[in-house]
């Protein structure tokens, strides 16, 4: 706890610190809140204890949801001490789950911090329930906290879906992947995109069922369309796909390089790609101009969460003039996110890791204007007088793309507005 | 294992930290993976607390396991005694460092601070929540309530003076119960020595023995803390719990009994409205509804008292989450002729409410779930709780103010379901067509096209005729902007809440520049032209 700040050599121009202690983040189950509702036939299992089922359930606030395509099965005393059979117990629950949802075509397994202490080997369970459920698919990943962060978690699950996927055939065109669960809309507005471009040929992963998931090969290039994909990324690689190194679409900017990487590796002409891209373009900016003249010069501070920060940091600082007081991560993937920490102000601090308690009397004697937060964090500091943006609404809004750019600008306006509204 | 959809409690070290979070003063260290952190936001965002628990968690990974997380802990506890300088503190596990058996409470001991450090077993594959907060709170006065000293006689002419044991953080409605309550022992002339675990700290803790007797609010938090101190310091508590006219009265009764004082200023003073109310021609329609309760124990006993005793329903179904109330609840359940389901298995409630067919059901919010598939009227009675469950105004389910919000929450969702059912019966009227919903529901704007506020579905498909609705008075909107079929589908993906601004946002903008049609382009221009 409280270990003292390694000040690392310079990163691209930025002042990384490592930061170990206290971490207030969630665990890789959360991401189940959005996946479930990406992969429409999908189940997500946790196989856990009653922690893990309190989180989802008091976590995401799903309580809006009657019947959620997610569940967990609760270890017990009696799994524990071998009284019974943990992989029978589990067969169980899951013939009890499939009975009840036959509409189920995908179930993930997802282990936790529990399963993984007492090594439950899910993904021997999971092999022998798709014999048995045929023709249901049956996948595992792990969740736990003790392995993954929050957003990790769609990490873990898009990687265990990459070995399933249909084998490209060898002689196939080039095509385009885009890696990471998106909106439908924002999905659709970059086919139309990539179809002005010429592109044709572009899929996304995850799919939105189970039965269309990508064929992968060594022609496939891929677009990571969210900055926390190591895993599956590695998993496309083995797979013989190629990564196309871009800055991640939020934004305008960002979204015209992550576009560009796609016309690059393509062959697009630049007159085609300005013509694909202009009008987004203009229209981002139009939206954007508005939101700038309320966050140019605000001070920002970002306290580690979704592994979103450094982008939508470089957004803020570079599109909307913010000034960034502290971008906190609780992960800094050096390769994947070399062209985001290219564009971001010289001698940004950006901190990797967490010691809470630290981080927050860092942020007291800041006073930032806006503090970006997870949402155990956010009303305590609002008491405090600093106004904040939960950071979890930057994962389940649309806020990627041209369309989106004004949307996520808004976001961060919003706090500051309030305030400003607010007479009592 | 069990297969859990839903869960009525979370593990028991949920329960620690609602008796720390209560109190101030203590310091709760967890040893617990980073993920267990969520238990903050129940607090901050659930019950909208200003401070972050007094909660420090060791947040070991998967690379820690391999080498020492015992100091890790140790680093923990001194870090947070250093920063904190509580007066006390509390130490456990969670469900996953159990399992690592680090032995919190003799890390922290051989530590040696020089404030008193309790640690607590709370076996996290075995226990719940509410057993957690009982345990926690049973562990610290046992720690801090002093050595153990017999009652003296109260002083003639001192006023009786009592605890009142039982509130936590993120109690259902405990803010406003204990208001209630500390006003109806004051209007008894009974001065409260300390209220715990809710507001005390370490020290007052300490003080506990002064008092002549513990009120208890609710047992599943409060029940073993109140037998110790009895044993301990000789201290009757009460076993009423004051929820509805009758249920309050008793209590008076009970709590007089115990002081040796004089109720009747109470009992004949004005009392609740719900006698009256329920008296009142209106309520004839409510004789012999069928309700289904269900909830912790205090407050399904309490409820299902009220609902057959008060308000004249039948209850026809009982049951509790609290497995350690068991007994209580099947008592009272007997009472209504009924057998009492005992079960945290969302899916068995579920099956009850079904074959029990009730017109009304008082659950927790998962059971209001039940009962909005089912199409049945519901109210929220218990924890689990909600952001909802905690009102901006006074809403106690105690005493007799307690009383009078019980009558408004059981009846009006009584009343709503007769809304909705004259708005079935005169559906095809012009008033009430189709498009109408249910006041309660929020207003869908007058005239067809535009998407209300709470669409739950899609809209009907574009080439079904508008139903039979009356002429809405016709606003300047020229029948020519039509929509492209792409753009309308595209229209369709934009987040129900917005849709509605999206739609009539881009129709003007279209009709500001004469277009004839609105494509995809048209509605993304308009969404930049707008922006916020």
């Amino acid at each position: 706890m409280n270990a003292p700040l390694i000040h690392q050599p310079p990163c691209g121009g930025i002042d990384l610190h490592q930061e170990q202690g206290q971490r207030a983040v969630f665990c890789g189950l959360t991401g189940i809140v959005w996946l479930h509702r990406k992969i429409q036939d999908a189940f997500f299992l946790v196989v856990g204890s009653r922690t893990c089922a309190h989180l989802i359930q008091s976590a995401a606030g799903v309580m809006i949801f009657a019947e959620p395509r997610f569940a967990t099965a609760i270890i017990d005393e009696r799994d524990l001490a071998g009284i019974a059979d943990a992989n029978e117990e589990l067969d169980r629950v899951v013939t009890r789950l499939i009975e009840r949802r036959p509409d189920i075509k995908l179930l993930f397994l997802v282990g936790s911090c529990p399963s993984e202490v007492i090594k439950l080997d899910l993904s021997r369970a999971a092999q022998r329930l798709s014999g048995r459920l045929a023709p249901v698919r049956v996948l595992n990943y792990s969740g736990s906290g003790i392995e993954t962060t929050f957003t990790q978690g769609e990490d873990a699950c898009l990687a265990a879906l990459v070995p399933d996927l249909p084998r490209e055939v060898e002689t196939a065109a080039p095509s385009l992947l885009v890696v990471g669960a998106l909106a439908d809309v924002v999905e659709d507005q970059f086919l139309r995109i990539f179809a002005a471009m010429g592109i044709g040929d572009v899929r996304f992963l995850p799919a939105r069922r189970a039965d269309t998931m990508p064929a992968v090969g060594r022609n496939t290039r891929y677009l990571l369309a969210q900055p926390f994909l190591a895993d599956t990324a590695r998993a496309l690689e083995e797979r013989g796909a190629r990564r196309l190194p871009a800055p991640f679409p939020l934004g305008a900017e960002g979204t015209t390089g992550w576009l560009r990487a796609a016309a690059e590796a393509f062959g697009v002409a630049e007159a085609v790609f300005d013509r694909a891209t202009a009008p987004g373009r203009t229209r981002a900016e139009t939206a954007l101009a508005p939101h700038r003249e309320k966050l140019a010069g605000k001070r920002v501070f970002f306290f580690p969460d979704s592994q979103l920060e450094v982008p939508l940091a470089r957004f803020l600082a570079r599109e909307l003039g913010a000034d960034l007081v502290e971008v906190g991560t609780p992960y800094l993937h050096r390769a994947h996110l070399a062209a985001e920490i290219e564009l971001l102000p010289q001698g940004t601090r950006v901190t990797e890791g967490q010691s809470l308690d630290d981080q927050m009397d860092r942020c007291r004697a800041a006073r930032p204007d806006l503090t970006v937060c997870g949402l155990g964090l956010a009303n305590p500091l609002e008491a405090e007088g600093l106004s904040t943006k939960w950071s979890i609404e930057l994962l389940f809004t649309p806020v990627q793309g041209y369309e989106q750019a004004g949307d996520l600008a808004e976001l961060f306006v919003r706090p500051l507005r309030r305030r400003a509204l607010l007479e009592v | 294992m069990q297969l859990t959809l839903w869960t009525y409690e979370g593990p028991p070290h949920i329960g620690a930290m609602r008796v720390a979070t209560a109190m101030s003063g203590l310091h709760y260290v967890l040893h617990a993976p980073q993920g267990d952190t969520y238990a903050d936001l129940l607090f901050t965002m659930i019950e909208r607390r200003d401070a972050r628990p007094p909660v420090t968690y060791t947040t070991f990974r998967a690379q820690d396991l391999g080498r020492d997380t015992a100091e890790l802990f140790k680093e923990a506890v001194a870090a947070a005694h250093a920063r904190f300088q509580p007066q006390a503190m509390i130490v456990g596990a969670s469900c996953t460092a159990e399992l690592i058996q680090d032995d919190p409470g003799g890390l922290a001991k051989a530590l040696n601070l020089p404030i008193p450090v309790i640690p607590l077993e709370l076996p996290a594959y075995q226990k719940k929540e509410n057993w957690g907060a009982s345990e926690t709170f049973y562990r610290l006065v046992r720690a801090l309530a002093g050595p153990p000293a017999p009652r003296p006689a109260r002083e003639p002419g001192r006023r009786p003076l009592c605890n009142i044991l039982g509130p936590t953080a993120l109690g259902f409605r405990h803010r406003d119960d204990l208001i209630e309550i500390r006003r109806l022992l004051d209007s008894l002339g009974i001065a409260v020595n300390i209220v715990a675990p809710l507001g005390a700290s370490p020290a007052d803790l300490g003080r506990l023995g002064d008092a002549d007797f513990n009120v208890v609010l609710y047992p599943e938090t409060a029940r073993s803390a109140a037998e110790y101190l009895k044993k301990s310091f000789g201290q009757p508590f009460t076993q009423t719990l004051p929820i509805g006219v009758g249920g309050t009265r008793r209590f008076v009764a009970e709590v007089a009994e115990i002081a040796g004082i004089d109720p009747a200023p109470v009992l004949d003073g004005p009392g609740s409205r719900l006698p009256w109310y329920s008296r009142s021609v209106d309520s004839t329609y409510l004789t012999a509804k069928r309700v289904f309760v269900f909830g912790d124990a205090t407050h399904a006993i309490g409820i299902a008292r009220v609902a057959a005793r008060e308000l004249g329903f039948t209850v026809v179904g009982l049951g509790t989450y609290s497995r350690e109330f068991a007994r209580e609840v099947r008592a009272e359940a007997a009472e209504h002729g009924i057998e009492a389901l005992i079960t945290d298995d969302y899916l068995d409630v579920e099956a009850a409410i079904r074959a029990a067919a009730p017109e009304l059901v008082l659950g927790t919010q998962m059971e209001r779930h039940v009962a909005k598939r089912l199409g049945i009227p519901c109210a929220v009675i218990s924890a689990p709780v909600h952001v909802q469950d905690f009102p901006a105004r006074y809403a106690p389910q105690m005493g007799f103010e307690g009383a009078n919000v019980l009558f408004d929450t059981l009846v009006h969702p009584l009343m709503m379901g007769l809304e909705e059912h004259l708005l079935g019966m005169f559906r095809e009227d012009p008033e009430f067509h189709d498009g109408v919903g249910p006041s309660h529901l929020g207003g869908k704007s007058f005239g067809t096209p535009a998407d209300g506020a709470l669409e739950a579905g899609e809209r009907a498909p574009a080439d079904t005729p508008p139903t039979s609705a009356p002429v809405p008075i016709l606003l300047d909107r020229p029948v020519a902007t039509a929509w492209s079929p792409e753009a309308e589908k595209e229209l369709r993906k934009i987040p129900f809440f917005v849709r509605g601004k999206a739609r009539s946002n881009t129709e003007t903008f279209a009709r500001e520049r004469h277009l004839p049609l609105i494509t995809i382009e048209t509605l993304y221009d308009a969404k930049a032209h707008y922006g916020r």
